[in-house]
This record gives C-alpha cells, structure tokens and sequence, in this order.
C-alpha cells in the first residue's frame, strides 16, 4: 500500500520540474543578477511538498492521489512569479508553506480518527466563522484598503479572516444541511404552498443575512460572492431544487442594488469596472480605477504566448512591498502578472488545473458515502472555484474587482494556511470515502472482517 | 445529490469558460488597443528595460552604449566621436524618442527584429539589443569636422566600393547625451544655428558650378559631346533676357573644349550647353542622379531633402521644363537647391564608373554573441547613371579640373585627385558665397568620395575654401 502510494511521487514530477525551468528562465532573464544560491528556496520548497507527499501517503493512504501534486503545481507556479518579483517574497513564500503544512498535518491527524465529528460543532463553527469576518471592523486591529475591510493586523502580521471564514461556513452549511435536506424537500407545505416552512428555512435566511450584513459592514463584493454562491450550491445539491437558488440569487440581486444605492464605495468600485480606461476614473487617486487598467495593460503586454518567464516588466519596492507599473502583482493581481510572463495560453493551462482541482474535489463528493461528506467535498470545491472566480474574474473585468487571494499562487500567509486546511479536510473526506467504499466491495465479495 | 454534485460542477466549467474568454479578450481579441491605451507607459517602460546594442564605428571606436541606472531601467551614453558625429549617430532615450542611427536601426540595438536567429532570444525574452557597426570612420569625420570648423557647412564621404558613409559632418554639431533631460533636449531644439539640422542630407544648398558635373554628363550622355568638343565661351550669354557672365567676370577664348570649360568652371559655355541639350535631356540626367526623390540610404526619412529645382520660398518641387531658365540650371544657379548627400552621391557614382552605389550608415549587425546577423552587402548596386564609358570621361575631365583649374587645393601628394569646384553666389551686394567641393580619389581606383559644402561665406571659393578640407577628408580615408 505504501509502496504504491510512494510511486505515486511520479505525480510530484511536473511540479519539480516546472521549479526547475521556471528559476531558470528567471535567473537567464535577469542575467545572472540574481544570486544562485536562491535556487535553494525552490528546493526546499520542492522538499516540503515531498513531505507533504510522506505524510499523505502514511495518515490517508485512499486519500485521491491527483490532488496534492496538482496543487504542487499551482504551488511552485507561484513560488516562480513570487521569485520573479522578488527573491524575498520567494522566502516568504516557502516559509508560509511550512506553517502551511503544519496546519495541514495537524488537521489530518487531529480528524483522522473521523472527521465526522465536526458535524456536531456546527454551531461554534458558525460562531467562529462571524467573529473572523467581523474583525476586519475591529478597533485597534483592522486596517482598511481602498475602502474594504478584508484584513486584520496582529503587530506585523497581515492576516485576512475570509479566508479561514470561508472554511467555517462550509462546514456549518453541511452540517446543516445534511441534518435538515428531508425537511426541506418534503415538508413543501410552506405559506405558500411551496416553501418548506419558516423554522427550516430560518438560518439560511440567516446566512443570507449574514452575507448583506458582511457586505454593508466589510464592503467586500468578492466574499460575499463566494460565501452566497457556496450557499446556494450546497442548498441546490443537498434540495435538488432549482427553486432555492434562483430565489436566491433574487434576494442577492436585490441586495447587491440596495448595497450599491447607499455605498459610494461600491459605486466607484462598479463605475471602475464598467470603465476602467475612463482618464477621470484611471486617475482618481482612491477608488478609481488605475489598477484594473494596469491589470488589463499587463495582460495585453502578454499576448498569446506572454513574454516569458521572468520577461515581464515588474519592480519591486522592498521597503513598500509595492510593485510598479501592475500593483498588488504579489497577490491580487498575480494572475495579470502570469498572463504577462506566459501568455493566454500558460493561463489556459493555470485555469486548467483549478479546473482539474475542483473536478477530483466534487469527484471526492461523489463517492462520499454519507450527505455530510458529500457537501462539505462539494462545498469545499465550489468555495475554492469562486474565489478563483472572484479574484480572476475581477482582474479580467468579468465583475467589479475584489481584492481576494489566488488560492495557492498569491503571496499571503493566511490564503495559503486556510487552503491548506481546506486540502486537508478535502482528503479526509477522499480517504474515507475510498476505504469505505472498497470496505463495501470486501463485504459484497464476503471477505469483510479478514 | 450527485446529480446536484454534477450540475454544480457544470457551472463551474460555465464560469471557467467565461474566464478564459475575458482572458482571450484582453490578451488577444482587444490587446492591440489596449497596448495603445494613451495612459500605458508599457512601451517605453520596454524600450528603457532592454539594454540597447552598442553602436561603434568602422574602427571599433565607441559610440553609444547603455548604461544601468540605479531603478534597473538603462539609459543611453554617447562618447565625444558620438558627438562629432551626433546628426548621424543620433540619440534614443525614454523622455526624448529617438534619431540617427538610434532611430533608423531601432530594430536591431533593440533586438526586435525576428529573423530565425533571434527566435530564440525572443523565446526566452529579449535581454539585450544587437550591436551595430557604423560605416563611420572618426577620422575621417573628424578631418571634416575639423576643416569647417565654427562656420556653418556640412561634409559627406562615401567609401565608393561599399557605399557606406564613412563621414557625415553637419555643423554646429550636439551632444546627444543632453536629450537625457528635457532641459537639456529644448537646449539643443531651440539653438538658433539648429544643430539638429542635417545639414549633409536635408538642407537644400544652391550647388553653384558643381552641377557642371551634371550637365557635362548629360552632354555626354547626348552624343554630340565629347571631351574636346569645342564650345562657346564668350560672355555675356543671354538666358531668359538676363545676361549671364562668368564668375567674377572673367573672359575666356572665344572656343575652347569642353575639358577646358570644366577645368575652369566656364559659366558662359555650360549655359550654352544647357540651352543647346534643352530641359529634357538635363532632367533626365538629374532623375538619373536620383535628384528630385529621396535617395536610398537608412537615414531617417524626415531628415531627407529631395534635390531639384523648387519653386522659391516653398518646399515644392518644380519640373526641370521650358519654365526654367535651363542655361542657369546647368551652371547650377536658377532655383536648384542640393543636400551636400546628393552632390556627393554624384561623385561617388562617377567613381563607380556610372554605377550609383546603395547607401548605408551601418556595415554590420552582430547578435550579442558577436555573431554576425546582417551586414552590408560590399557595393549593392542601385542602378546605373551614366555609361561606364562617359563616366571615364568625365573622371579625366574632372582630374584636370583639379590638376589644372580651380581645384588645385585637394591635390594629394602621390594620388591622382578627380574633382569639381563650385561657388554659389547667395547674396551678391554682400559677396556671401556658398563655396563647394565634390570629388573622388584616387581617380584610377577611387576608394573615397566627398562632397563638402559652406554656408554664406564672405568673399569665398570652392577651390579656396572647400577643397582644402575635400582634401583633409580624403587623405584620412586613404
């Protein structure tokens, strides 16, 4: 078993050498101005997923063996453009993947017993999901950005609650959910003859309220796209009926309008993103729209086929942590970066592999035995498209631009710890599933209890 | 609830898809408006980013290099033979654009050009422009230079076995290192004596009797001229009702030959010759000089004057016809106005024995491997002006001019020396003369032509006051 799983490192092949020929490209295209030694840090963190690997292989060994490798490869892709900008945050990178793999491990082994024991602390989860996405607004800790409170600042640490919120709420969903789905499919015998009645629909309604609440307190679009849009999935797949989230995303759209009437800061962010080459909006100092602009000015640099690793025009400011001429190219706009550096096409294969990453996690979802496990794997793998979504499609003017973190690639400690987790979690639910399932072949074959 | 599992997944691909399309849009579909959004500084971030190539001269010497700057961005240096020579070299910098040499091989110091040998620094991105060599020789520019001095002219050589421009001097000439500042770039624009004025290849200059050459090849080329061919001297001529006199009325035998007219610059006689071919056959051997278009050589277009006969205080062209007086044409007064290039391109033709010579400023591209992309093709023709046998001709009509005549000053000791004289008269009450020389050497294998020109000298000749420094350029390039 452990030798299979251990073959497996295969599997660790494209990330190691995407490490390799990315350093390389970027050490050839600075001209050697870059120290050598700096090709340590893809080793070491080339090491740490090794170790990842090991610790996959003894704790989960049915866990689905595609999805650490693919989110190796996410990985060391943003190691690359992190060193790219700037050999420190390449450090500070590797060094986040480290705590990273801590959270990781610890999660693994602190529910590999059962994970299903999370279920029944739904209500503390909630809790805590509300707490995290509340002190942003916190006196003393939180520190605004253009406007929106998505991070708090713990002495100098920068940490973003959303993040680890994100995980809290899927599981609170499920747990929900996977209790009260008869309820809310059969007692179709509401006020309206439709709805199922009030008592079960009530802590929707609070999510819901909670997500309008978070955008009028937070200001923060993109969140309460992921955290409504996971809502409304998890209600669709654990109901079936389309009803709940078309009436939802009504309620959302009347919401969203409400939200844009009386907050100026989402109208800016809006006008930004209808007209974002508009001179008076480009050259607004806060809340215009200079940084989409620079965002859609890198990727048009990158064309087709991009300028290639370490091609693109970035300098790095150490002291500001700025990045000039396309902002914020270490976290919220590293996707402009990439497509700078390797084209439409090297973002089609990026894209690519989130597809492939929430495919093996509804895949997981699908072969979970019971309801619980089912949602949490798919909520897990919608929450983490959306941010993909959010962030990708903000830089790309699809919707208004909110600052959230490419999961995996972006600079930022709290995205990669909270992903981490959200891995390990997705894992747990694949190894059970795998084992139960070939627990149920053994038994069908009369082999159970050997 | 896996077909609720399923549908979901359906509508994460849906929103991957509109992912990848808005991708498509910015990277492809719109990439060329956006790339010339007026507020993105991309272009010119690239240009600064990218180390230019060197430019050196023929002899190796340094011209222009690109030096980092502390923000990582590269910035242009040029060296004092990139200032003697600054109209040619020219200048590149982010604030300021480009000239010279800087703007018309921007494609290959900025290593752009995709030819299959640069695919593959293209693949891994460009890190550092090609070289170019210059046709340049610093010495002979700096004879040129040298022999006009603080006065206002301009000076051209060409190696007449390449067609390389081995000097190009127009004077006063810049330092292109001041177009790093805008303070220093309006410095230079705004200088009443316009330095950034070529001079050599865009100002229009009456060519006086170094148009001699021409009529005489058109004489030539008609066939009812040769060398010792007698011709009318006496004075005065009458042409369009104005009596026409020699210069500072000298008189000449009534029949001299056609040599001896040359030699001496004989106004009276070419007159006659000019009105005896009539306008076609001189327009013909003009457009055969390629006078009236823009001559084939990699100077920046806007820096190209057409030579010809214009009509005056415009920059419109006139045709050489019976609306011209074509006996003042011939001696090179009426309304002609020539670049100092175009005169010297006549001469380099004639030493090719008629065959007009591919201009060039640059002899060698070279990767920066050293390895050479491209180089000047030795003597590309660029089509024929004259017969091999008139252009021997006039090369022996043109020796005696400077054995004999008014051209006496360029001689060199050992060399055979063919040239021309010319002394433009633009102010008369003030005696301000435009003096002139053009020629080759040697005259039995020429390896160099000159043209070399000053503006509105009190009281000055060709022979007096051009050739000596025709001659100085000649012997630096032998």
């Amino acid at each position: 078993m452990i030798f299979r799983r251990l073959r497996d490192f295969g599997l660790l092949i494209p990330s190691a050498l995407l490490v390799a020929i990315g350093f390389a490209s970027v050490l050839a295209n600075a001209g050697g101005e870059l120290g050598n030694t700096s090709l340590i840090y893809g080793a070491v963190f080339l090491g740490l997923v090794a170790v990842a690997h090991v610790i996959t292989t003894i704790a989960l060994p049915d866990a689905d063996p595609y999805l650490l490798p693919l989110i190796a490869v996410l990985a060391c892709f943003g190691l690359v453009e992190l060193y790219r900008i700037d050999e420190s945050l390449a450090r500070g990178q590797a060094t986040w993947f480290v705590i990273g793999i801590v959270g990781y491990t610890a999660t693994i082994y602190a529910l590999r017993k059962d994970y299903r024991v999370l279920r029944d602390y739904r209500n503390v989860l909630a809790l805590a999901g509300v707490l995290l996405l509340l002190a942003p607004r916190l006196p003393g800790i939180s520190n605004p950005e253009n406007g929106a409170y998505l991070s708090v600042a713990l002495g100098p640490i920068r940490f973003q609650p959303t993040e680890l919120a994100k995980l809290c709420l899927v599981l609170y969903l499920a747990s929900y959910l996977a209790d009260n789905r008869q309820l809310l499919v059969q007692e179709a015998r509401g006020p309206f003859g439709v709805l199922p009645p009030l008592k079960y629909l009530l802590p929707l309604l609070a999510v819901w309220g909670a997500t309008m609440l978070m955008l009028f307190v937070i200001q923060d679009v993109g969140s309460a796209i992921m955290y409504f849009g996971v809502g409304l999935a998890l209600l669709y797949i654990a109901t079936g009926r389309l009803l709940y989230p078309v009436a939802g995303l009504s309620m959302f759209m009347v919401g969203a309008r409400l939200l844009y009437e009386t907050r100026p800061t989402i109208q800016n962010r809006v006008a930004a993103w209808q007209h974002p080459f508009a001179q008076d909006l480009y050259d607004k100092p806060v809340g215009g729209s200079y940084q989409l602009a620079q965002g859609l000015f890198a990727q048009a640099d990158g064309g087709m086929l991009g300028q290639g690793l370490g091609g693109s025009i970035v300098t790095y400011t150490a002291e500001t942590g700025g990045t000039y001429p396309l902002p914020a190219a270490k976290n919220d706009f590293i996707y402009a970066l990439i497509v700078n550096e390797v084209g439409l096409v090297g973002a089609l294969g990026l894209l690519l592999i989130y597809l492939l990453i929430v495919w093996r996690g509804f895949k997981v979802a699908t072969v979970a035995h019971d309801s619980f496990s089912k949602l949490v794997a798919a909520g897990l793998a919608t929450v983490f498209a959306l941010q993909v979504f959010v962030i990708v499609g903000g830089v790309t003017k699809v919707i208004p631009l909110t600052g959230v973190t490419l999961p995996f690639v972006s600079s930022g400690g709290s995205s990669i710890v909270a992903n981490f987790i959200l891995l390990a979690l997705l894992l747990l639910v694949s190894d059970r599933a795998r084992r139960d399932t070939r627990a149920d072949l053994d038994r069908a074959k009369g082999g159970a209890w050997r | 609830m896996n077909q609720g599992i399923r549908r979901m997944f359906v509508v994460v691909l849906g929103l991957f898809v509109l992912l990848i399309g808005a991708t498509a849009r910015w990277t492809v579909v719109e990439a060329d408006d956006v790339n010339q959004n007026a507020n993105n500084r991309r272009p010119q971030l690239e240009t600064a980013r990218v180390p230019r190539g060197t430019i050196r001269a023929s002899d190796g010497t340094l011209l222009a290099r690109s030096v980092k700057q502390p923000d990582g961005t590269y910035e242009r240096r040029y060296t004092q033979a990139a200032e003697e020579a600054s109209q040619l070299v020219g200048y590149a910098f982010t604030n300021s654009g480009t000239d010279g040499i800087e703007k018309a091989h921007r494609d290959d110091l900025t290593g752009k050009v995709s030819d299959a040998s640069t695919l593959l620094s293209a693949l891994r991105g460009n890190e550092r422009g090609n070289d170019v060599v210059a046709t340049l020789d610093p010495k002979v520019q700096r004879a040129g230079l040298a022999g006009i001095g603080n006065r206002t002219g301009a000076a051209v050589a060409i190696d007449t076995r390449t067609g390389g421009i081995l000097a190009l001097v127009s004077t006063p000439n810049y330092d292109p290192n001041d177009f790093a500042t805008s303070k220093g770039a309006e410095k230079v624009l705004t200088d009443p004596r316009s330095p950034i004025y070529n001079k050599a290849t865009q100002a229009g200059f009456p060519p006086g009797s170094t148009m001699k050459v021409v009529t005489a090849a058109a004489a030539l080329a008609s066939g009812k001229y040769d060398p010792n061919t007698l011709v009318d001297a006496t004075a005065p001529l009458m042409a369009a009702s104005q009596p026409l006199f020699n210069f500072h009325g000298e008189k000449f035998d009534p029949k001299i030959t056609l040599t001896y007219a040359l030699t001496h610059s004989v106004n009276t006689s070419f007159g006659r010759i000019g009105q005896d071919l009539g306008p076609g056959p001189i327009a013909e051997a003009m457009k055969a000089f390629d006078f009236e278009e823009q001559l084939p050589v990699d100077i920046p277009k806007e820096h190209l004057f057409e030579s010809g006969v214009y009509a005056r205080g415009t920059n419109r062209l006139i045709p050489v016809d019976e609306n011209v007086d074509i006996a003042r044409v011939a001696i090179g007064q009426e309304r002609l106005r020539v670049t100092p290039l175009q005169m010297a391109f006549v001469a380099a033709t004639i030493a090719r024995g008629g065959d007009k010579p591919r201009l060039a400023t640059v002899q060698q591209v070279l990767d920066p491997d050293g390895r050479t992309v491209r180089s000047l093709g030795g003597g590309k023709s660029a089509g024929r002006a004259m017969s091999r046998r008139d252009a021997a001709e006039l090369t022996g009509m043109m020796q005696k001019v400077v054995e004999e005549g008014t051209g006496t000053a360029s001689k060199l000791a050992g060399l055979s020396v063919a040239g021309k004289t010319g002394s433009a008269e633009v102010d008369v009450q003030k005696d301000l003369v435009d003096p002139w020389f053009i020629g080759f050497a040697p005259a039995d294998n020429p390896r160099v032509a000159v043209a070399v020109v000053l503006n509105r000298i009190q009281g000055a000749t060709g022979g007096v006051d051009a050739a000596p420094i025709a001659r100085a350029m000649m012997q630096a390039a032998l």
